[in-house]
């Protein structure tokens, strides 16, 4: 991994911090930019992993992107985990760090009109040194390929629709995270092999400290300790939600390609998978789909919860 | 709401009739600011204070950085600020109560006028203007606003500590040292150690924020056994909660027992914080001081002090709408919502606050002794009537597609992933009471959750499950094994309802009651499932056909295998017509009558 662009200087002390690893997502990277910027992250600390698009120019133009580049192997590094830990270690220690891919984004409780420096403030009063975000998969109605993507969009005026109550929780007694699988892509795709839907867990928001690691990508952490972000006596916690842009018009491109690399996790049987299903026009819509409004819907239906974050 | 406006200046604030000038003027208010952190924002907020016409005495921790000193100084330059000498103040002792004590002196000496002192930190907001607060205080010249509850009957506190605030000693910081804390505490428990009190005191506890008549403050400051009082409360826990609380109960005329200053504590004993969102709110309570406000939250911070309009300028403050807010969060973190199951929220079994999220109908072997029960209840009683839910093979939503209610999917072994969020997140995402059907055929490990869920209404009938092998073609040897196999969880199933914990409301009925009077149990379900429905029933669903079944009993019994549950075997004999031996009873689809002719009175 060699450094590209090095602006870490500028990170002050108490600076939110985004840690990004990415291929080949140049259309995707202004919306998303300007998204976590809104949000307040003051930093991206991103690496690209031997993209041909375009995407390392343009984020190499950015003021406030340090950027590493790397042509090693996406399944040698554990899925991108041990470029970010590495990254994590050297510079997320004392700071919030955000952990995310170019097509999650973070909805937390209040996120209309409370920036992510209000939510961190609140955890850190709170003792609270991780926070849960559980993957939500977006899909828009009707075949993907309907609607193309256009660079800066709101990739969810496409992407609108959310199942709202089809998830399977489970508790890995190891590590003590939850783990949650469901959602469309496991109604769709993963009828017939559903331990091998994917997990939908996520805990991207951390306090970070030198001896912290993400496990397995962002699903569970060391210590485990901070795998405990649910309560177990019938309270709830605060969480939000990464609303998951994954399938756009993009993905057909995208899931051939990384089919081919079979550089993912399990031999990318979860992209044969959705290549299948593609091929057949899948369409994720049903009935009981919900047009995504905003955190509180989210939040009525029970995805996420304010916990007592007035 | 206009949001983001200049700041008013409160001094301009034109009297109003219902606040009479000459009357706030006879007020003169004092302010002791306790300031931690975060100067610059302190700084502001005395100038709010000094510029609405209050002198201002600020305590400032000697553990602030000396540039952020000298910088608040130099902003309230011409303010005539005073300050006490800087301590060192830790939270949870009486370092705070020191500091306060300094600076009310130092400001009682340099400003003899005074009538009242309000007590606030240099975080705390003033919502309204100083003049609005002068004018309530007007209102009620003798009074002393604290809040002082007495020891005894407080059950508020976070910790359980109360009494023993005052009478154990606590050496060890709650905050560095927790472990430490709360040994020590359990030790002068189990040894019953027991500090005297000052003789004649009556301990209370309240909100440190407060607003006294100097007369009062004079006379705690000046009393003849402060130095006494002083000396004990040096090692009571939080005294700042409770030195003044306590004190005032000897010199004040009148204790009005609440704070002006809106500072709410969450169940961790975490003070709220307020942001831009809750402005109206804010604004609406009329409350004169809030606390804590988030830093970053500029539109409160240029809103307020906000004068009230004309007609509200002599509104008392009234925090209810903003405390029913603050404990609707407090509920939601300490009981959650019943039947939820999400990422933030995995209660441990029996911990659930509520396993389900409504009632809803559970209807066990109905199924199997009436043909299209399932559309017949739906029919009578309007209600979501799933099929088999928990069938071992296939899901029967009741619209009969492949996904259901919340977009959960009609494939078994993604439910079987989690079963029971399967139920909880079905019966939460369905409208008005749902009900399913059941049967030993299905998966049985929700047994024990339903039995135990108060919002589960769970109808029995025992024995129907002979029904459909009594219609089947298998040999009789596998015939059987399967009776054995539905017995043995049917009699699992009832041991459970038997059972000291069941929660659910339950009702049985065997399969002779059913066949002797149809109408009596379905009209008992539909009642139950839709009690507005009135006694109307439509046509009851056909009885399937129980011819034979005596006889296939009788060759399960002399098989090795008692059948139980039945009801009445004699009773069971005459309404199925006698004994038939099973192999020529058998129905291999041959059979044209399909009603129960015997049993069936009411269709």
């Amino acid at each position: 991994m060699t450094s590209l662009r090095n602006r870490t200087a500028q990170i002050a002390p108490n600076a939110i911090l985004a840690l990004v690893t990415l291929r080949n997502e140049r259309v995707r990277l202004p919306y998303f930019l300007d998204y976590y910027r809104g949000i307040g992250i003051d930093h991206f600390l991103i690496v690209d992993n031997d993209s041909n698009d375009g995407s390392r120019e343009f984020l190499a133009d950015q003021p406030d992107v340090s950027l590493w580049t790397t042509g090693e192997s996406y399944k040698g590094s554990r899925f991108g985990m041990d470029w970010l830990n590495h990254l994590l270690r050297r510079y997320g220690a004392g700071h919030w760090c955000l952990t995310v891919d170019p097509d999650e984004f973070l909805v937390y409780p209040h996120v209309n009109t409370r920036p992510l420096r209000a939510l961190t403030d609140w955890l850190e009063s709170s003792g609270q040194r991780s926070f849960s975000a559980m993957l939500l998969d977006m899909y828009p109605k009707g075949p993907i390929t309907d609607q193309p993507y256009r660079e800066g969009q709101d990739p969810f005026e496409i992407a609108a629709w959310f199942d709202p109550a089809n998830y399977a929780i489970r508790k890995n007694r190891k590590f003590l995270n939850l783990w949650i699988q469901g959602g469309p892509r496991a109604r769709s795709f993963f009828a017939d092999q559903p331990q091998s839907a994917p997990a939908l867990n996520k805990i991207p928001l951390v306090r970070w400290q030198r001896r912290f690691a993400y496990a397995s990508s962002t699903h569970m952490l060391l210590p485990r300790s901070l795998n405990l972000v649910y309560d177990q006596d019938g309270g709830e916690m605060a969480s939000g939600a990464l609303l998951h842009a994954k399938f756009l018009s993009t993905f057909i491109a995208k899931s051939a390609e990384e089919l081919d690399r079979r550089q993912h996790y399990a031999d990318s049987q979860e992209y044969r998978a959705y290549h299948q299903g593609l091929q057949d026009a899948a369409d994720f819509w049903c009935p009981q789909s919900r047009r995504y409004r905003d955190w509180r819907q989210l939040e009525e239906v029970g995805l996420i919860s304010r916990g007592n974050w007035a | 709401m206009n949001s983001i406006r200049p700041r008013p200046m409160p001094v301009l604030v034109p009297p109003h009739p219902a606040a009479p000038a000459p009357e706030a003027a006879t007020v003169q208010l004092g302010v002791v600011m306790l300031c931690h952190e975060n100067l610059p924002l302190a700084a502001r907020m005395a100038r709010i204070w000094a510029d609405g016409g209050a002198c201002v005495a600020l305590h400032v921790d000697s553990k602030a950085p000396e540039p952020e000193v000298a910088q608040l100084h130099r902003a309230l330059e011409g303010t005539a600020a005073v300050y006490a000498p800087s301590r060192s103040c830790s939270w949870g002792t009486f370092s705070l109560v020191a500091a306060t004590q300094d600076a009310a002196r130092a400001l009682l000496t340099a400003h003899p006028h005074l009538t009242h002192v309000l007590l606030v930190s240099g975080s705390c907001l003033p919502l309204r203007p100083v003049a609005e607060l002068r004018a309530f205080l007007s209102r009620y010249p003798d009074a002393d606003f604290i809040e002082s509850v007495n020891v005894s009957d407080v059950g508020w506190t976070v910790g359980g500590l109360n009494e023993e605030r005052f009478t154990l000693h606590f050496p060890f910081s709650f905050r560095k040292n927790r472990k430490l804390f709360d040994r020590y505490v359990q030790l002068q428990r189990r040894l019953g150690v027991k500090r005297r009190l000052p003789q004649g005191v009556a301990p209370h506890i309240g909100s440190q924020w407060w607003c006294l008549t100097a007369r009062t403050l004079r006379a705690v400051l000046d009393d003849p056994r402060r130095r006494e009082f002083d000396r004990y409360f040096r090692r009571v826990w939080i005294p700042d909660e409770s030195y003044f609380q306590t004190l005032v109960r000897r010199h004040s005329v009148r204790i009005e027992s609440r704070s002006l200053t809106l500072a709410k504590f969450d169940n961790q004993g975490k003070p709220y914080v307020f942001y831009d969102d809750h402005l109206a709110l804010l604004a609406n309570s009329h409350i004169f001081v809030a606390r804590k406000i988030w830093p970053g939250a500029k539109a409160l911070y240029d809103a307020f002090p906000m004068s009230a309009s004309p007609a509200e300028v002599a509104e008392e403050p009234d925090a209810e709408r903003l405390e029913a807010l603050l404990e609707r969060a407090a509920q939601r973190r300490r009981l959650g919502r019943p039947g939820l199951y999400m990422q933030s929220r995995f209660p441990r079994k029996d911990a659930e606050n509520g396993k389900t999220a409504q009632r809803y109908s559970v209807i066990y072997g109905f199924g199997d002794a009436f043909e299209g029960l399932r559309e017949w209840l739906a029919h009578a009683t309007r209600r979501e009537i799933h099929g088999h839910l928990l069938h071992r093979e296939e899901i029967e939503f009741a619209s009969g597609e492949m996904i259901g209610p919340g977009a959960l999917s009609a494939n078994p072994a993604l439910r079987d992933l989690d079963t029971q969020g399967f139920l909880a997140s079905l019966i939460r995402s369905s409208d008005g009471m749902p009900g399913f059907l059941y049967s030993p055929r299905d998966l049985q490990k929700l047994n024990w959750f339903m039995a135990t869920d108060p919002n589960a209404q769970i109808f029995v009938l025992t024995g129907a499950w002979i029904a459909p092998l009594l219609q089947s073609d298998m040999p009789f040897d596998d015939v059987r094994r399967m009776a054995a196999k539905l017995q043995r969880a049917e009699i699992a199933f009832l041991d459970i309802l038997d059972s000291v914990w069941v929660k659910a409301r339950v009702r049985r009925w065997a399969l002779t009651d059913v066949l002797g009077d149809p109408e009596e149990a379905l009209t008992a379900l539909c009642q139950t499932l839709r009690p507005d429905a009135g006694p109307a029933l439509p046509p009851l669903p056909p009885l399937r056909d129980m011819r034979g079944v005596a006889g296939l009993l009788r060759q399960l019994r002399n098989a090795g295998l008692k059948p139980r549950k039945m009801g009445d075997p004699r009773l069971l004999r005459a309404l199925t017509g006698g004994v038939t031996r099973p192999g020529q009873a058998r129905p291999g689809g041959d059979r044209a009558g399909r009603a129960g002719k015997t049993a069936a009175p009411g269709g």
